[in-house]
């Protein structure tokens, strides 16, 4: 019986020739991550259960994003745990305030993943490689210390959602409307335990950066994992980044999936998620003119270049609207600077938007734009759950860069025909 | 066998409204039991008492995957969480750190609000006390009950490294 890429990838990392849905495995793993938030509790674990030494300190990144720059004393303190643990084992992917990005756009940024690996993340959001054809999935803190005493995990190997994306994306359709547009379909549990495989002749049309959104979603839907095919595409991307060997895999021709999905991108409409699941989607159509008080773009899943170019096209010559507030967050210090260079940052700060440097922050309601009780946020982040940019009666509506950016300018939801 | 009350909310359950975002910065166990359910239920620390039981729908624990979820609800004093399913990461979290979860859609179904609860988390066996319905929750495979038996995660890692001489 054939394999899907999941299955091989995982079937490579178990040392086993064959794997099926279901099986219980051992792996090894090729990069273990933490955050400022999961990294703490995850030592703790480590230290309680009196473990002499990383199994490698060259496969462990540390990436203090969440609080960062430090938020209170609490979250200081955090940091200072996560510091001393990377110091004490010399953590060699340890990233501070003034390297640090946002975790799943800064890994791929530095090369510490490439196609056919294997990695976990005491974040939900590490699904993200993905898109560079990898294996990655998101756990707990107490995985992470298991991952980082052993550099071995267990995992029930998923069964599979075939995703087939079809056709060329209209103008303003990005990788988000892509993956709104599924979890609208199937559900916030409809890939619940399962490996969502993409695929089609659409692929291709989809650069990196969409790739990546999508990827990084597949948890919305309660996905294990979401993989792309390695292409061209993938290829150039990791070339000037990732020097060490990799595998690529293929999806055997006679894999087994427990469904198919299709998706025709060319009949996209921009897509956002009204509050509070990621799963409750729209299109622009039905919620132009919706009220809003404050706009984010950034995060893990669009805070990338791409992201950053297509929002400030559309706010160029503009000025923000009176009626809300933006806040534009660059997910790395690399985006940072390119967006300097390219002029992106005086035109986002000319309209009359806060620039930050790059932090997790609104996303999770941690920092640098918490909401109130009654208003309303328009971000391009992944999570519109109760309370989660702030008071518990607040609400968040996910969108792509296009919408949040036409968005600002018009003062209320908008499209970025509208313009 | 534990007997305590029911909690019981809807589907997708998430772990920003279990333990939100903003109470992350301190980790310490007792001070996450303070805020545990507090954005679905701000009752809810108020009231839980040692032994009760949280009932939840499909896909309890959805979300992000700070472990700080399953510890709240642990430190909290409960006993167990049933439900119709749980999402991933939740799952291998409780697992993981040694917290007692069971998969039970009917039970899930028909457990109501402040109903007494009894669980026996090694046979897999539900008791509503209050209506008298019987119900068995999902085994788990023996790989995973192994874990659990053990105490959680590390004791099992632990165990492994000293057997390869590490």
């Amino acid at each position: 019986m054939g394999m899907t890429m999941t299955e091989k990838i995982l079937a490579a990392h178990a040392g086993l020739p064959q794997v099926k849905a279901g099986d219980l495995i051992e792996a090894r793993l090729d990069l273990v991550l933490g955050n400022d938030v999961t990294s703490p509790v995850a030592i703790d674990v480590f230290n309680k259960a009196g473990f002499p030494k990383v199994f490698d300190k060259e496969k462990i990144a540390i990436v203090l994003d969440h609080y960062t720059p430090c938020k209170d004393i609490k979250s200081a303190e955090l940091c200072h745990t996560a510091r001393e643990f990377a110091r004490r084992f010399d953590i060699t992917h340890f990233y501070d305030v003034g390297q640090v990005g946002v975790e799943h756009a800064l890994l791929p940024e530095k090369g510490l993943v490439a196609p056919g690996e294997l990695i976990i993340g005491a974040d939900s959001h590490t699904c993200t490689y993905g898109a560079l054809g990898a294996f990655s999935t998101g756990v707990g803190s107490t995985d992470m210390a298991a991952g980082m005493a052993s550099g071995l995990n267990w995992f029930k190997v998923p069964a599979a959602i075939k995703v087939v994306l079809k056709g060329k994306p209209a103008k303003w359709i990005s990788g988000k409307d892509v993956i709104l547009h599924l979890i609208g379909l199937i559900g916030v549990d409809g890939a619940l335990y399962k490996s969502l495989e993409f695929t089609g002749d659409g692929v291709s049309w989809l650069s990196m950066d969409d790739r990546f959104t999508i990827s990084n979603m597949a948890i919305e839907a309660g996905g294990k994992n979401g993989i792309f095919p390695v292409d061209e595409k993938t290829v150039a991307y990791v070339q000037d980044k990732v020097s060490r060997p990799y595998t690529v895999y293929e999806a055997d021709s006679d894999a087994e999936y427990e469904s198919v999905v299709e998706i025709d991108m060319s009949t996209l409409r921009p897509t956002v998620a009204l509050p509070h699941l990621p799963s409750n989607t729209r299109t622009i159509d039905e919620v132009r003119g919706m009220p809003i008080d404050q706009v984010v773009i950034g995060s893990c899943t669009n805070g990338r270049l791409s992201d950053m170019r297509i929002a400030a096209g559309l706010i160029k010559g503009h000025k923000v609207s009176g009626k809300l507030r933006v806040i534009v967050i660059p997910a790395t210090q690399k985006i940072y600077m390119d967006m300097i260079a390219e002029g992106l940052t005086q035109i986002f700060v000319d309209a009359g938007c806060a620039v930050s440097t790059p932090t997790c922050g609104p996303c999770l309601g941690g920092h640098m734009g918490c909401m109130c009780e009654g208003e309303r946020a328009i971000s391009t982040t992944n999570r519109n759950f109760v309370g989660r940019m702030g008071h518990v009666k607040s609400e968040v509506v996910l969108a792509s860069p296009a919408v949040a950016a036409a968005s600002a300018v018009i003062g209320s939801i908008a499209s970025p025909e509208d313009l | 066998m534990h007997t305590g009350k029911a909690f019981k909310y809807g589907d997708n359950v998430d772990t920003d409204v279990i333990i939100p975002a903003r109470y992350l910065n301190n980790p310490a166990p007792a001070e996450l039991a303070k805020h545990c359910m507090e954005d679905i239920d701000a009752s809810f620390a108020g009231s839980v008492r040692p032994g009760d039981i949280i009932v939840g729908g499909a896909n309890f624990g959805c979300g992000s995957s700070r472990e700080h979820a399953p510890i709240s609800i642990q430190a909290s004093g409960v006993s167990c969480v049933i439900a119709a399913s749980f999402a991933r990461i939740f799952y291998r979290n409780a697992i993981n750190i040694g917290f007692p979860i069971m998969e039970c859609p009917q039970a899930a179904e028909a457990i109501r609000m402040g109903d007494t609860v009894s669980v026996d988390f090694t046979a897999g066996k539900i008791v509503d006390e209050t209506t008298g319905e019987t119900f068995q929750a999902t085994a788990f495979p023996p790989f995973i009950a192994g874990i659990i038996e053990n105490g959680g995660l590390l004791p099992y890692i632990k165990d492994k490294l000293e057997k390869e001489g590490n």
